[in-house]
């Protein structure tokens, strides 16, 4: 993954989603995912032009199916939104675009 | 004008990357445009052993992955964009994306299809929360869980077979008699002798439950109208495909599903359109069938390319008034008085010039004029780009009193 979003795993989720101030947006992606594969580089363009007005963080759900289960992920892709630790907002499905994405993005930095 | 394309393709699937393997290696200036990576829908086949050549062990990314190489390799241009709309009647023909405008002299289009959705309750609200229409995306998810398979065509019984990698049980809820799937045979009889797969039959789901994950399905028997609720982490759907044709159905000719109606050669109802793999009304949708259908699109937009460039130069945009005189070059009495027409022309190359066409092989000519191929040879005076005059009477006389010379 990029360095444009910080990679989380079941060992700092809670650290870096949960226990978060402010909006953080988690791509829950895998490698056989190839809509998420599709996705990432916009998602990277997103997280550059957005930096510092949120926190972007993925998940590669291969190695953290129960973190992903637990936040109620069972299809990808999935963008989840949290605001201080709470899941507020979520788009899943094959058909989830850039624009889509970068609505939700809005809805939060103002 | 900027991004003008011999062939323009729309779609990176099979028939797309065939269509620009074998445009670019006709050295037609060629690019696709696809919105995410290349491969289509095969690329979210896991296991694809039935490509003549390529059997067991090969993969839908690995293979479509080829084709994209394959058809860059011989000079294709592979253009990232989302196309929003078309306009196919103009000339070049006009694609517009989020990112640009592009122009092909012929398109190609090979959008292909996606999932059928089956519409029942719950299904929308859970989609990413249990219910899936790709397992190769999700399978890896659905680890120690149970999931059920809706539908018994070759998707349904082949991802049932992979989806028992990873989940406890697989159930497919299949709507025939016990015995009876829509599936090709090898399949079927791998997965009935699969111990991990379950089957239902006579049955349809009649909603999908659950509030925020999947938590069951509500079947019901439709011989005798019982339901019941059978609990599952997972709703796998494969009832079909729907076509991606919305962009194009007040241009193209369209069948009642949606898919794209072409002759053999793919032309569509627009000339210098031409449609391919799964979004065309076709009797099989395989990778085999897209790619053959990519390099029968791709041959003849070469052929349209070729011949409407010609017709343009030599004739709709001529400075001199043209005869076009049109035979059959198997009837030897009638091609032989196209040489009067030579002479005549000859005669007169300050005022006039001559175009001779084998109106047997020449579509372009077939498809805008109606040549009628049974009454060659047939000379048209074109003036301007304009038929003015006609003749079937190959004489230095008619020849005369259509020129007026």
């Amino acid at each position: 993954m990029s360095a444009k979003l910080l990679e989380v795993d079941k060992d700092n989720f809670e650290q870096e989603v949960l226990n978060a101030e402010g909006v953080v947006m988690v791509d829950w992606w895998g490698p056989k995912c190839e809509k998420c594969l599709e996705l990432m580089p916009y998602v990277e363009e997103l997280a550059e032009k957005y930096q510092g007005k949120m926190k972007f963080c993925s998940c590669n759900t291969q190695g953290n199916r129960r973190l992903a289960i637990s936040q109620k992920v069972l299809g990808l892709p999935a963008m989840l939104f949290y605001k201080n630790g709470e899941k507020v907002d979520e788009l899943s499905g094959q058909d989830i675009t850039p624009e889509d994405i970068e609505e939700k993005i809005k809805k939060y930095v103002e | 004008m900027e991004n003008v394309y011999d062939l323009l393709i729309l779609g990176g699937g099979p028939a797309g990357l065939s269509a620009a393997m074998y445009g670019a290696r006709g050295r037609l200036k060629t690019a696709i445009i696809e919105k995410g990576r290349a491969g289509g829908q095969a690329a979210t086949t896991s296991e694809l052993e039935n490509y003549p050549g390529f059997g067991r062990g090969t993969t839908g990314p690995g293979l479509t992955e080829a084709m994209l190489n394959h058809a860059l390799d011989f000079g294709a241009e592979l253009i990232k964009d989302t196309i929003v709309s078309l306009d196919l009647k103009s000339n070049p023909k006009k694609v517009v994306g989020r990112k640009g405008e592009y122009y092909g002299k012929a398109v190609i289009y090979a959008l292909g299809a996606v999932p059928r959705m089956i519409n029942v309750p719950g299904e929308g609200k859970l989609r990413g929360k249990g219910v899936s229409y790709c397992a190769t995306c999700d399978a890896d998810l659905f680890e120690e869980l149970d999931v059920v398979v809706v539908g018994s065509g070759d998707a349904a019984v082949e991802e049932a077979e992979y989806l028992t990698k990873f989940a406890e049980t697989v159930t497919v809820i299949v709507i025939h008699d016990e015995g009876k799937v829509d599936a090709n045979k090898v399949s079927a009889e791998r997965a009935f002798k699969n111990p991990k797969i379950k089957w239902i039959w006579n049955s349809t789901v009649k909603s999908i439950n659950g509030d925020e994950l999947v938590e069951s399905v509500t079947l019901k028997n439709i011989k005798t109208g019982e339901e019941t609720v059978y609990p599952t982490n997972g709703v796998f759907i494969f009832i079909g495909t729907q076509p991606m044709s919305d962009l194009v159905k007040d241009q193209l000719e369209l069948n009642p599903q949606g898919y794209i109606i072409t002759d053999e050669k793919m032309a569509t109802n627009i000339e210098g359109v031409f449609a391919a793999g799964d979004v065309r009304a076709k009797y099989l949708r395989q990778v085999v069938t897209a790619a053959a259908d990519g390099a029968i699109a791709a041959v003849a937009a070469e052929k349209y390319v070729q011949e409407t460039d010609l017709w343009e130069n030599e004739v709709l945009k001529a400075e001199k008034p043209v005869l076009v005189a049109y035979y059959n070059p198997t009837d030897m009495e009638g091609t032989e008085k196209v040489g009067i027409v030579d002479q005549f022309v000859r005669e007169n190359s300050d005022k006039l010039s001559l175009v001779k066409v084998d109106a047997t092989r020449n579509e372009l000519v077939e498809r805008r004029y109606g040549i009628d191929k049974s009454k060659l040879p047939l000379v048209h005076l074109f003036v301007n780009g304009e038929i003015k005059a006609e003749t079937y009477d190959l004489s230095l006389e008619s020849l005369k009193a259509i020129t007026n010379l």
